[in-house]
């Protein structure tokens, strides 16, 4: 579905992404692990289109995204949850989740999204008219996943949505994606939380400074001496 | 308390048109972050639209206010797109600058074509003011607050309750979340600013009734007045403009009717200072935390 191939990525004079090559299959969750700064949102966004790269290409759905406009992919079936969530803050839930489905003119499919997010993320159908600023920050990413969601796309790309929440939330979080991904949508998954995406994740590659220095399956590197000492801490 | 209505119903009329123009400035600066040095000049040249087409074209006076409205959307909408568009990523001090050059090129661009003497603008209506008791208002009056206030009441709606309004919500708040949910943001900025030149381009017909001097010029401190509104009512944010302007206008019209002309200006800006010490935000802006 999605096939990364040599990219290089440069900030200025900084070379921030080193020849990295991956592919995510339709209906699998696969997962890019890596410390802080290893490269990993500055792959999603050079797969969105907001930093383009020097080299190597990108395609999704065997189409070349390198002349494709960053607000073109929602209507290609690519959705991303940027880092941080990103909620329209001033705007009430359910206009986020509106604008999720900004390019998309069927009332009908809208209304039964609409549904399929409130399945997913209950708390949101109790607190559509509160503004999104006023949420908690488990709640905003819930509001970001819904958002994203509402786009019906073929892939979603998760930026961080464990940061900054609670053991708990981070749970309810990872078992909401693991039941989008059996509805049927593909899930690429960037985190530092390792254990976590590893324990969801069918297939993991894993970043280092920049460039990939392991890949396999979840279950194989969870067992890995070297991934267990440098991201699971035992 | 003739004397108090009078000028209280006089300086709503101006503050409706301040109003109008301030909403141009608000919506830009909430979508770009950029105060647009140049919508004040939008005025002149819808001046010069509106006076032209009904001069040298001949044209009925409502179509003279389409054309001066058409002929404000691409002109601003140009303008976004060769002089600041360019400068989106760089620092906000180079498009500020620019706007500033923009303005001056926009005057003398004018002088140049129409020279520097101003020209009359034609009275447009002749209906006898209404007389309500002891008080007498012009036709002119009343039609610049009741338009205005419709088009207020109509812009509100758009940017509430609108699927394009909406997207101009999301792209202030937040340009690169927006473009992942798909919207043009290059296309919305469009829209914003064709929004506020429409609006400065009614502004523009009005002012030139209540004041009908058109010259290159003329934009500059109606512009600055309603800058000082949208700033006054806290920059960004749509009622904050209308209510600026209103009390900008009101203020100025109570001075001149019970100080004097020539203070008016400095009343006004007293006020800005004022308000701005307490509220740094301006009158509806508030300090917004939000989680990260």
């Amino acid at each position: 579905m999605l096939k990364v191939d040599g990219l290089n990525v440069f900030y200025g004079a900084i070379h921030a992404l080193h020849d990295i090559s991956f592919q995510v299959h339709p209906g699998e969750i696969v997962t890019l692990i890596g410390a802080n700064g290893a490269g990993k949102t500055t792959t999603l966004h050079t797969i969105s289109g907001l930093i383009r790269q020097k080299s190597g290409t990108i395609s999704f759905k065997e189409k070349n995204l390198a002349a494709v406009h960053p607000h073109k992919l929602v209507n290609m079936g690519l959705a991303q949850v940027p880092e941080g969530r990103r909620v329209f803050a001033q705007m009430s839930v359910l206009e986020n989740l509106e604008m999720g489905a900004y390019t998309r003119k069927n009332a009908a499919e809208m209304k039964n999204d609409l549904d399929m997010v409130f399945s997913h993320f209950p708390r949101l159908k109790e607190r559509v008219k509160q503004l999104a600023g006023t949420l908690s920050g488990g709640e905003q990413q819930m509001l970001a996943m819904g958002r994203a969601l509402m786009s019906h796309p073929d892939l979603l790309m998760l930026d961080e949505p464990s940061m900054g929440l609670s053991p708990i939330l981070v749970q309810e979080i990872f078992s909401i994606i693991k039941d989008v991904n059996r509805d049927g949508t593909t899930i690429l998954l960037v985190e530092q939380n390792a254990n976590m995406a590893l324990s969801i994740a069918n297939r993991a590659y894993v970043l280092e400074t920049g460039k990939i220095v392991m890949e396999g399956n979840a279950a194989d590197l969870m067992q890995n001496d070297d991934v267990r000492k440098a991201y699971l801490g035992n | 308390m003739t004397l108090f209505l009078n000028q209280l119903i006089n300086g709503l009329q101006i503050g409706s048109i301040y109003a109008l123009i301030a909403l141009g400035y608000t919506m830009v600066y909430g979508i770009v972050k950029l105060i647009n040095f140049a919508h004040g000049d939008i005025i002149m040249v819808g001046a010069y639209a509106a006076l032209l087409s009904m001069t040298s074209l001949g044209l009925p006076f409502p179509l003279a206010v389409v054309i001066s409205m058409v002929v404000c959307i691409v002109v601003g909408v140009v303008i976004e797109r060769v002089a600041y568009k360019p400068l989106r990523s760089s620092p906000r001090i180079s498009s500020l600058i620019t706007a500033i050059g923009v303005s001056l090129f926009l005057q003398n661009l004018a002088q140049t074509i129409f020279s520097a003497t101003p020209k009359p603008f034609p009275t447009i209506f002749t209906v006898a003011p209404i007389s309500v008791g002891s008080l007498n208002i012009s036709f002119t009056t009343l039609l610049t607050i009741v338009l205005s206030l419709l088009l207020m009441a109509l812009l509100q709606f758009v940017v509430r309750s609108t699927r394009t309004g909406k997207a101009m919500r999301a792209v202030s708040e937040d340009t690169g979340a927006a473009q992942l949910m798909g919207i043009n943001v290059n296309t919305t900025i469009s829209i914003t600013f064709a929004i506020g030149c429409a609006l400065a381009a009614i502004g523009a017909v009005l002012y030139c009734i209540a004041y009908p001097r058109v010259q290159p010029t003329m934009g500059s401190l109606p512009g600055l007045k309603a800058f000082i509104a949208a700033v006054l009512g806290g920059i960004g944010i749509i009622p904050g403009a209308m209510l600026g302007g209103l009390i900008m206008g009101v203020a100025e019209s109570l001075t001149k009717g019970y100080i004097s002309s020539s203070l008016a200006d400095a009343v006004v800006y007293g006020i800005l200072i004022i308000v701005l010490l307490v509220k740094p935000a301006g009158l509806l802006g508030k300090k917004t935390s939000e989680k990260v």
